[in-house]
């Protein structure tokens, strides 16, 4: 028996309804887009989730270009990319969107991120959103990493040096584990082939397969909003949230506003400023990979210094890794470490905006020190720093239940 | 709100100055090399001078000689005339003649490959260091920017022969600054011009597409502006129900 018509498709089109017959595209997209209802004050930090979405493609679109050209071979590599530089055609514009890319990859989650610690999106019923959102995010780290080895500079070599080699500090199986991920005794030829592998194929497809069971958690409470209340507590006599509207077209058309400003800053890193001053390019990653010569100074690239600090402030090897992993670890307690009895900044009072300012001030800074020398005053202002990194967490545990609040309003504000 | 944005920005942009700082590391202040990318006169000058004085030595093997024909405007025919050895094809890199096992005896080391040593030193450095050979105590050559390599002053007939004015600083003896002690072929701005021909060929043999990609980027962000205009429009007009 066939299924009753959709209202898409009793606007007369035959095709639609045939393979609706089939295919559950009416329904998809009305469960999902135009019968989905979204807060109706989302501001700038809202666009950061689906910004990440234009990133993600454009990463594997450029991704697979690059593949085409790419050498992953230790003999071949630095000048394949030197190749795609100079003899692909748009082979530079390829690559640079894919090397800004990565950077840009992330800014926009950095910011995702931050916006959940302002408006508690992390909180009940949203807590696995969360989990899912900080694995995409450790996927992205590696997925980060072992891109940054590929082109087979110096930064290239010696930074992975340095990161696997953390795993060199786990007692007892430390030794034989890095010799596992290398492949070899060193980085080498066997290294970079897997982390080729690795990078192309094995966490893009963790990173999509994530990137839809945080879509399909989402869709099922339902975006949080600045005002971190729930729009279904106010419905209509349709059951529809009176604070709510269409996803589709209003966010539809409002996120393709956001999209053009954001490419409008991508752009003009990529035609412009395409080193980012050696932020984004490293300038030591112009000399190929020599492992007979140590650059006088290695470090990450910059969206992982906060943890490299973490990791110098600490004079013992070991305890510096485990508080490193323990510093993006403790993340994914975050849904529970909150006990306040509001979500949103907004009615939280002024301890969390100071704690906040404090924790994001730390997280920079943090940042800035990786990238440093080291110096003695400079490892104790990064001691100072991660231990207001993780005084946050330990804060906010203990005073979100006891701190008072504003009280909530009914409906959204603006 | 806006203070966090606010924040967050300014934390930005405070990170990216720092790591500009970063870079200039070196012991010597480096001079403004001010090399403008699209004075193709001074590229191909430089190019003249990078195949006359530097390619005994080094290669520039990712550059192909028919690309800097159309970069620089030259033609083929000029380019194979004036600026190829003999057996080179006008489709081939810019390789050297020496082999890196007779320049490792030579010379101590092989001489370095200069397609990317614009991008990976800078063009500040390059042109301070073009500037900052002397001849030390020895009688051999030495250099402020990089001291004790075994790269000879092979500009020396243009620029002269610069000595060492040396300071006792802690007890280490520093070179302050450099006297010309004998003049050159060229006056110092003359010689400096000739450095800022060099480091400008040197910069866009680093990345033969800069010219092209910051032109095409005037044009995209001109299409992303009109975009963004479009679609504000778009959501002002979709939005006027909601608030």
């Amino acid at each position: 028996m066939a299924k009753p018509a959709s209202n898409l498709a009793k606007s007369g089109n035959a095709f639609l309804n045939w393979v609706d017959q089939r295919l559950p595209v009416t329904a998809f997209w009305e469960a999902t887009m135009t019968g989905y209802y979204a807060p109706r004050n989302f501001n700038f930090w809202y666009y950061m989730g689906v910004l990440s979405l234009v990133v993600l493609v454009i990463q594997i679109l450029t991704g697979i270009f690059l593949t085409m050209h790419y050498k992953p071979s230790a003999a071949e590599a630095f000048a394949s990319v030197e190749y795609i530089m100079r003899d692909v055609e748009w082979g530079w514009l390829i690559r640079y969107m894919h090397t800004t890319g990565a950077s840009f990859f992330f800014i926009v989650v950095y910011l995702h991120m931050f916006r959940s610690f302002l408006y508690g999106s992390h909180r009940a019923p949203r807590e696995l959103v969360w989990i899912f959102g900080m694995l995409i995010y450790l996927a992205l780290m590696a997925e980060a990493f072992m891109g940054y080895v590929l082109p087979w500079g110096q930064m290239s070599y010696w930074g992975a040096q340095v990161i696997i080699n953390l795993f060199g500090a786990i007692p007892s199986i430390g030794e034989p584990l890095t010799e596992w991920i290398r492949g070899d005794y060193f980085i080498s030829d066997a290294t970079l082939n897997r982390f080729f592998a690795l990078h192309v194929i094995a966490l893009p497809l963790a990173i999509l397969g994530l990137v839809l069971l945080h879509l399909v958690a989402l869709r099922e409470n339902g975006s949080n909003n600045p005002d971190g209340i729930e729009i279904k507590a106010n419905k209509d006599e349709n059951g529809i949230p009176k604070d709510g509207i269409p996803f589709h077209p209003y966010y539809t058309i409002k996120d393709t506003f956001g999209i053009s400003m954001f490419l409008m800053v991508f752009a003009f890193v990529i035609f412009f400023w395409p080193e980012a001053g050696g932020l984004f390019l490293e300038h030591d990653n112009f000399v190929p990979a020599d492992p007979l010569v140590t650059p006088t100074h290695i470090k990450p690239v910059w969206y992982f210094t906060p943890y490299y600090a973490i990791l110098k402030a600490v004079p013992d090897k070991l305890m510096g890794v485990i508080l490193m992993f323990a510093a993006v670890g403790i993340l994914f307690f975050l849904p529970w470490l909150d006990r306040s009895p509001v979500k949103s900044i907004r009615y939280k009072g002024l301890w969390y905006k100071v704690m906040l300012a404090l924790f994001a001030i730390a997280f920079v800074r943090l940042g800035m020190l990786g990238m440093s020398e080291g110096t003695p005053a400079q490892t104790i202002e990064m001691r100072v720093w991660t231990f207001v990194y993780f005084a946050f967490f330990v804060l906010l545990y203990f005073l979100s239940p006891r701190a008072s609040t504003k009280p909530l309003p009914e409906r959204l504000t603006h | 709100m806006n203070k966090n944005v606010l924040i967050m920005l300014c934390s930005l942009v405070a990170l990216a100055g720092v790591s500009g700082s970063a870079i200039a590391a070196g012991d010597a202040a480096l001079e403004h090399a001010n090399v403008n990318i699209r004075d193709t006169a001074a590229a191909q000058r430089g190019a003249r001078l990078f195949v006359n004085y530097c390619m005994s030595c080094h290669s520039a093997s990712y550059m192909r000689y028919n690309r800097l024909a159309e970069d620089l405007g030259l033609g083929e025919d000029l380019v194979k005339e004036h600026l190829m050895f003999a057996d080179a094809k006008i489709g081939d890199t810019m390789e050297v003649a020496m082999r890196p096992a007779d320049g490792e005896a030579w010379l101590g080391k092989a001489p370095p490959d200069l397609s990317l040593t614009a991008r990976a030193r800078g063009t500040d450095w390059l042109y301070t260091y073009f500037l900052s050979f002397y001849r030390d105590e020895a009688g051999s050559w030495n250099n402020v920017v990089l001291p004790n390599a075994s790269m000879p002053h092979v500009l020396w007939q243009l620029q002269g022969i610069q000595e060492p004015v040396i300071v006792e600083h802690d007890g280490q003896p520093t070179v302050e600054r450099l006297e010309l002690a004998q003049p050159g072929m060229q006056s110092p701005e003359d010689y400096e011009e000739t450095v800022r021909d060099l480091v400008t060929f040197l910069e866009y043999l680093g990345e033969p597409a800069e010219l092209k990609r910051r032109n095409v980027g005037i044009w995209v962000l001109l299409f992303l502006v009109v975009f963004a205009l479009t679609s504000y429009a778009l959501k002002a007009e979709y939005w006027r129900d909601v608030h």
